[in-house]
């Protein structure tokens, strides 16, 4: 994907020599193969550095948060949603923000990589949205892109930036009919039991690094009720009822804000299966409010408002 | 009472109960200033009867509960939670019922999701008439929490 580099380049060059923007932020390529990086442009002599192929996964929403200056930033589908949603919630300043949208056909999920190539190292990539060739000592592979996505891409429904002030290359066709519920369904066919199990399994591993809350746009609070002491609600141990209540909050405060962009998953360092919980979280307010994050600016968030018929069949009657 | 429920050396906290006739669960009760701790007073003065296991917790409106203190309360180790707000149409407050209604479906939800058992938290409108109805509600929000026994899940330290 050569020219979106370059398309994305060209726009990134007039923004900055034309003063729209003092900053682009944009990805450029890592210091390992397989890698992209986050990268901050305030000379329009620095953007050949911009980069655009399936390493691109970092949801860069997060920098525009908390800054003064006019900012250009890239954003794929899931990304542009996530902008949405901080607009709506008044945490970013439409004027000061330049959206540069790119349609997106899934970013890799490296440790799939990882797992595949057995703990060979790779010296040399090259990365397109086809294949991904890699080189290392004594081997060399080519591996088809599409197996390698992150699991948020292969059933993801909002390829195309929802909000843009400029598009670099062609919409792709969006993928309609994927189901991106099928795990959350497959958990609730479940009995409450085993989920029980299965979720103290997975987030039992978890070691409080919060990687996960410190790369998600949505969390944006100064102060995280885990790092509250006044009054302090929950604890900051690793014990198993103190992760689970994180994980079930941060959970419960994504409801109707999480844009399934999977920053999350993949700054997991002890990979648990974060986005069985999200997507619950998306999955009620979709059946019980209709709603959907990140497609309109102008609606409200979904839990700062009601209808007067929304569902209370949980309630005794 | 909501700095009894954060203290952690507080003697509200129920002990660890055992299953078997003699446990009875301990059940909080969040009740509304308007409606529900109205209708609780009326089935007290009304010598309605109820069973003694839930401890009340006044809050101005259903809207007030947070989600956090379910979720402490559960880790505490209470056996349940009652949280009653005023009917759809008459919160003192206009819409605080209905937000609330909102946000704890969608906290009832997650929690049913990761494994808490339901009928661990549940939600009811009672009106400052309904005294009939909060001994109702009381005595099924009893029976439901009996039939899980003492609460396990999410329980820290046990």
């Amino acid at each position: 994907m050569e020219d979106l580099g370059k398309t994305m380049q060209d726009v990134a060059r007039r923004l900055l020599e034309e003063g729209k923007v003092d900053l682009i932020v944009g990805y450029e390529k890592g210091t390992t193969p397989i890698r992209s990086t986050p990268c901050f442009i305030r000379e329009a002599g620095d953007v050949q550095k911009l980069i655009w192929d399936p390493t691109c996964e970092a949801n860069l929403t997060k920098y525009l948060l908390d800054r003064d200056e006019r900012i250009g930033v890239v954003a794929k589908g899931c990304d542009s949603r996530s902008i949405v949603v901080c607009l709506a919630e008044g945490q970013i300043d439409r004027d000061r923000v330049t959206i540069i949208g790119v349609p997106c056909q899934g970013v890799i999920n490296r440790k799939k990589i990882e797992a595949e190539l057995d703990k060979q190292e790779v010296v040399e990539a090259t990365v397109n949205d086809e294949e991904i060739k890699v080189r290392g000592e004594g081997f060399e592979k080519v591996l088809p892109t599409t197996n390698y996505l992150c699991d948020s891409c292969l059933s993801c429904r909002h390829r195309n930036p929802v909000i843009y002030d400029f598009l670099v290359g062609e919409k792709v066709p969006e993928v309609e009919d994927a189901n991106d519920f099928a795990e959350v369904e497959e958990l609730e066919s479940r009995s409450s039991e085993d989920r029980w199990d299965y979720f103290t399994e997975e987030l039992g591993s978890c070691i409080r690094c919060y990687a996960c809350r410190n790369v998600c746009p949505m969390c944006y609070c100064k102060e995280c009720f885990v790092d509250e002491t006044m009054p302090q609600w929950f604890g900051k141990t690793d014990d198993l009822s103190d992760t689970m209540i994180f994980h079930i909050v941060r959970a419960y405060h994504l409801a109707g804000r999480c844009v399934d962009c999977g920053a999350c998953s993949r700054a997991c360092p002890m990979e648990i299966n974060l986005r069985a919980l999200r997507k619950k979280a998306e999955k009620i307010v979709k059946e019980r409010f209709d709603y959907e994050a990140g497609t309109d600016v102008e609606e409200a968030p979904v839990l700062g408002t009601f209808k007067q018929d929304d569902s209370q069949e949980y309630i005794i009657k | 009472m909501l700095e009894t429920l954060i203290a952690e050396d507080d003697k509200e906290v129920p002990e660890k109960g055992k299953s078997g006739d003699e446990w009875e669960p301990k059940i909080i009760a969040f009740l509304c200033n308007w409606c529900s701790y109205a209708g609780a007073d009326l089935a007290g003065i009304s010598r309605i009867q109820y069973p003694p296991n839930i401890r009340v917790v006044r809050v101005p409106c259903s809207a007030r509960v947070s989600p956090y203190f379910i979720i402490k309360i559960l880790q505490r180790g209470w056996d349940g939670v009652l949280v009653s707000g005023c009917h759809p149409g008459d919160c003192h407050y206009i819409s605080g019922n209905l937000v609330a209604r909102r946000r704890f479906s969608v906290l009832k939800d997650i929690l049913e999701y990761v494994g808490v058992e339901p009928g661990r938290v549940n939600f009811s409108w009672i009106s400052a008439a309904e005294g009939e109805r909060f001994s109702k509600v009381v005595k099924e929000v009893v029976m439901r929490v009996k039939a899980l026994g003492p609460a396990e899940r999410l329980v820290k330290g046990g």
